[in-house]
């Protein structure tokens, strides 16, 4: 009975909203506030009603959770695709959108015949194919070199698992117009030490491919670091006992065992590549890709909505279709260890050839990787390093970020202070959001039996697949008109981070919660502690590691982001990345890098900050030195 | 198998890691088609001991012999040694057969001879009709016999046992560790076995090397380490023992076990008098009336065990265990009771 007449409220409330169109007013905070509160309550009363095991807390985080998604996800990115087959005037035009989302720009084969160019989906899919490869590929090799191939270079491989966090996603690209543009300084010593002439091969595929194959190698390595560290050792030694030699045994048991996180490794490479907007933008040339087009398409010359709708929607397939596969696949292929107990021994070594050009290959790419970062620190120093001039200058510095003292007090000359602040505000305000909502749903899900769980779980993993470019145009799209009107504001960056990272709090909280023993949780509920204080004296203090591990990565995200909020930032609140990408439009190099500089070196210190003060928390993990001389 | 007169030979064998010594100058030697045990607590070295010998571990010092020959610089694979791990270590990916014929393929045996050995000792243990199954669809029990097959396929000279019952429920631990036994017997293999259960060491082994903290502390048959061990800590870990600290006096011409001014008569070669500890077995301590120059106490606690009674009982020797075999009449807490021992029985140990 409540539970319907709430429903009902629901309803009118936000039909009343579209229903007057754009000539009402917007929604006011009242308006929210009244939304969200009605939203509970309809969950209390479907809790009361029996949904839910009857637990209103459950009810409440679920239903809440789901209509965000629904009203700041699904309802925009639908808006968005439905402007593909709608025509200027806003009618229906199936004609004109088959139009759109077969035309030749998109799909012709033209390169492989010779000649002519491709469409960008084709140059899109062959770009991410590769870079899904070769990060793949790339990983693997450094995982093997970091965990078996001695210690070493233990610290320098873990510098490759902090530098991708901190990094916003066009640095690698401006350090590779650096290093091998026109007037590169690399460029430059060929062109006087053997006589190679200047071209610019930098731009186009090529170049794109080596930004991104150094922009998303560090993940991949992570996670094929992680799998080859969850290969159990005695599946090795048994292998190793049963006369099997060191080839033997990584061809028939390491290599089968790493299948699941290869297949992983290579889908997130692919929709990294799709999904990216910073490293095409600077380098990509006359090479179109699918998210720089659309972007032009709504921000270019010739506004067209409906076409970049239509492309919108091609990426958004290829990245779901990836999404799909890989949750399908991979749920099952994950080979669970038999017996969990007694779990102990020695990795196998690997066979010596292969160790050492392993070790070889990770070092001289990580060397590789510390070049492009080198490069970007010492830019901001110098007069114009994209054209070779090395003099010593703080000048960038004080076009960015200089403070002067009036009448005393500071006052915040630099150009960039205002974006940079903006960021940070925005960074801060999302980060602790994405925490709260990340885990919330987290806990439900691995803790709670409901029915539509695994529906549920899905939906919170798909905002996921939807790359930062659609979400940009979706937003433009939805949020520009009454009766949700955020466009302009603060408030809409601030969502956007929210539910684009929210899907890590998620993941995070799930690995999490999967090692916390699910008997600690009902020892609580036995001792008669209600769901409320189960979470938040239980399983809150238990999860800080995930906690901080989220907080981390929406923060450092926040601060990165360039692709769906170069949509959304305005003149009034701009971001730190879509400041620089226009520094780097307009050709100001050496400001764009001294500003990179800044961000890379705030994020670090945030970061050791974050961890620094919140302490690392072990659960359960024993070292090598405990496990060889256990038992 | 092929070699049942090999055995293994530890020779003064070290292992350190860095500044632990997790192995400290162990010697012994393992009789062929003999079943000999490693048995110590947490720690104590034993499984390092273990993973020597089949080579997974590099030795320190010493040298380590199989079947006569020094393996000491081999790698596990050269080693004609197979081992059941604690987890059984059965290839997740890979299906019982595949599992079993790993070892012969591994020694470039053709695939069809491979499976037919596999198959043949999947029939051994019981296992026909699983061949095609995924080691994560079979139970606990039969994990283990796929395990056990395939160590025994390659016909190694030594085979070795990491706690292969840990993960086994109690029940089916006592059923396997007879089908483990009786295996080696028929088959005249040669088992090193590591396990930290005493009852099961007891129960497979011709001889027990009990561990402690990287040293052998003592070895021999089952009823010697039981009967006559060496010391404080060995009587503690094999069964149970009411450890009273005294001294050895003379009395009436023979020795007797003194503390808290009460006395009792032992008769053991070789004895000293001198400071000592008397090791009391709880079934050694026999219920009597009370009664002049007998041991006395009160009952504290007990508890019906249906082929036993186990009392504690309050006595100048301090509170001490005892497993009394008649069941009727019930000793309540608060009855009088006197307790004897058969003087010739106890295990007087120096202190």
């Amino acid at each position: 009975m409540l539970a319907a007449a709430c429903a009902l409220a629901l309803l009118w409330l936000l039909g009343s909203g579209f229903a007057a169109g754009v000539t009402a007013s917007a929604f006011t905070v009242w308006h929210y506030l009244a939304l969200l509160a009605l939203t509970v309550l309809f969950a209390r009363a479907l809790a009361r009603c029996g949904a839910f095991i009857g637990d209103a807390t459950v009810s409440s985080i679920v239903v809440t959770i789901a209509a965000l998604l629904g009203l700041f996800i699904f309802f925009p990115v639908g808006k968005a695709l439905l402007a593909a087959v709608l025509d200027n005037q806003g009618r229906f035009a199936p004609g004109l959108a088959a139009e759109r989302l077969l035309a030749p720009d998109i799909w012709g084969l033209g390169c492989f015949g010779g000649g002519t160019q491709c469409g960008v989906a084709i140059n899109s899919v062959l770009l991410a194919t590769i870079v899904g490869f070769g990060t793949t590929l790339i990983g693997l090799v450094m995982a093997l070199a970091a965990q078996r191939g001695g210690q070493r270079f233990s610290g320098l491989y873990r510098v490759m698992a902090v530098l991708p966090i901190v990094t916003p996603p066009f640095v690698i690209a401006l350090a590779l117009v650096v290093l091998f543009g026109r007037t590169g300084l690399i460029t430059g010593w060929l062109d006087t030490l053997f006589g190679i002439p200047r071209t610019r091969w930098i731009y186009g595929l090529t170049g794109v491919t080596l930004a991104q194959l150094l922009s998303f190698t560090p993940i991949a390595f992570m996670i094929l670091s992680g799998a080859l560290a969850a290969v159990s050792p005695s599946l090795e030694e048994a292998a190793q006992t049963l006369r099997a030699s060191r080839a033997r045994v990584f061809r028939t048991v390491t290599w089968p065992l790493l299948r699941p996180a290869l297949a992983n490794s290579f889908l997130l490479g692919f929709v990294e590549s799709l999904a990216d907007f910073g490293n095409p933008v600077v380098l990509a040339g006359n090479y179109e890709v699918l998210s720089t087009k659309i972007f032009f398409a709504v921000a270019g010359a010739q506004h067209e909505p409906g076409r970049a709708a239509a492309l919108a929607t091609v990426l958004l397939l290829f990245t779901l279709v990836a999404f799909w596969l890989q949750q399908r696949w991979l749920g099952k292929a994950s080979y669970v260890s038999v017996s969990g107990k007694g779990d102990t021994g020695l990795p196998a070594p690997l066979p010596d050839g292969m160790r050492k050009a392993c070790v070889g290959f990770a070092v001289a790419w990580v060397v590789f990787t510390l070049a492009c970062y080198a490069v970007i620190l010492v830019g901001g120093f110098v007069k114009d390093i994209g054209r070779g001039d090395m003099t010593p200058v703080i000048a960038h510095f004080r076009d960015g970020f200089g403070i002067e003292w009036r009448d005393g007090a500071p006052a915040f000359t630099g150009s960039a202070w205002d974006s940079f602040f903006t960021t940070v505000q925005v960074a801060a305000i999302a980060a602790p959001l994405t925490a709260a909502i990340g885990l919330l749903a987290a806990y439900v899900i691995t803790r709670q039996q409901f029915a539509g769980r695994g529906a549920f779980e899905f939906l919170t993993m798909v905002a996921f697949a939807v790359p930062g470019t659609v979400i940009g145009v979706a937003y433009i799209v939805a949020f520009n008109v009454p009766p949700i009107e955020l466009t302009g504001g603060l408030a809409i960056l601030i969502l956007c981070f929210v539910f684009r990272n929210m899907p890590v709090g998620v993941r995070a909280g799930i690995a999490a919660l999967a090692q916390i023993d699910k008997s600690l949780d009902e020892a609580s509920a036995t001792l008669r502690a209600s769901t409320w204080r189960t979470l938040t004296q239980v399983v809150l203090p238990l999860l800080k590691p995930a906690i901080v591990a989220t907080l981390i990565f929406s923060f450092t995200h926040a601060m990165t982001a360039v692709s769906a909020v170069i949509f959304l930032a305005t003149a009034k609140y701009n971001l730190a990345t879509v400041y620089i990408i226009g520094r780097v439009e307009a050709g100001e190099y050496p400001l764009a890098i001294a500003y990179s500089t800044v961000l890379i070196v705030f994020m670090l210190a945030v970061v050791l900050l974050l961890q620094r003060f919140t302490g690392s928390v072990r659960i359960g993990r024993r070292t090598p030195a405990e496990l060889v001389t256990g038992h | 198998m092929n070699n049942p007169t090999g055995g293994v030979v530890f020779d003064q064998v070290s292992k350190r890691y860095g500044n632990v010594t997790a192995v400290d100058n162990v010697s012994f030697t393992i009789e062929g088609a003999t079943l000999v045990t490693l048995l110590g607590p947490s720690g104590c070295g034993k499984t390092t001991t273990l993973r020597m010998v089949a080579g997974l571990e590099a030795i320190t010092s010493g040298r380590v012999l199989i079947g006569g020959q020094d393996v000491s610089r081999r790698s596990a694979a050269e080693r004609d040694v197979s081992m059941v791990f604690q987890s059984y270590a059965l290839f997740p990916h890979m299906n019982v057969l595949e599992n079993v014929s790993y070892g012969p393929q591994s020694d470039g045996t053709p695939r069809a001879q491979a499976e037919a050995m596999a198959a043949d000792k999947l029939k051994m243990l019981g296992l026909s009709g699983m061949e095609k199954r995924l080691p994560s669809e079979l139970s606990g029990g039969q994990q283990q016999r796929v395990a056990v097959a395939r160590s025994l396929v390659l016909e190694p000279a030594v085979l070795l046992f990491d706690e292969p019952l840990s993960n086994l429920d109690a029940k089916l631990r006592r059923r396997v560790r007879q089908e483990i036994r009786e295996l080696q017997q028929s088959l005249r293999l040669t088992v090193l076995y590591v396990t930290h259960d005493q009852e099961e060491a007891l129960a497979v082994s011709d001889r027990i090397i009990v561990m402690d903290r990287g040293r052998i502390a003592q070895q021999g048959t089952p009823d010697e380490l039981y009967e006559r061990p060496a010391s404080r800590f060995l009587a503690d870990f094999i069964g149970d023992a009411n450890l009273v600290d005294g001294e050895v006096v003379p009395q009436g011409g023979g020795l007797a076990f003194k503390a808290n001014d009460f006395a009792a008569p032992v008769r053991v070669q070789g004895l000293q008098p001198g400071p000592a500890t008397l090791a009391l077995r709880p079934h050694q301590l026999q219920l009597r009336p009370p009664g002049d120059g007998m041991l006395q106490g009160r009952c504290l606690r007990s508890a019906y065990l249906g082929s036993r009674q186990e009392l504690v009982v309050d006595t100048p020797w301090g509170e001490l265990l005892v497993f009394d075999p008649v069941v009727r009449p019930r000793h309540e807490p608060g009855d009088a009771v006197g307790l004897a021992f058969d003087p010739g029985a106890a295990i007087v140990l120096p202190r």
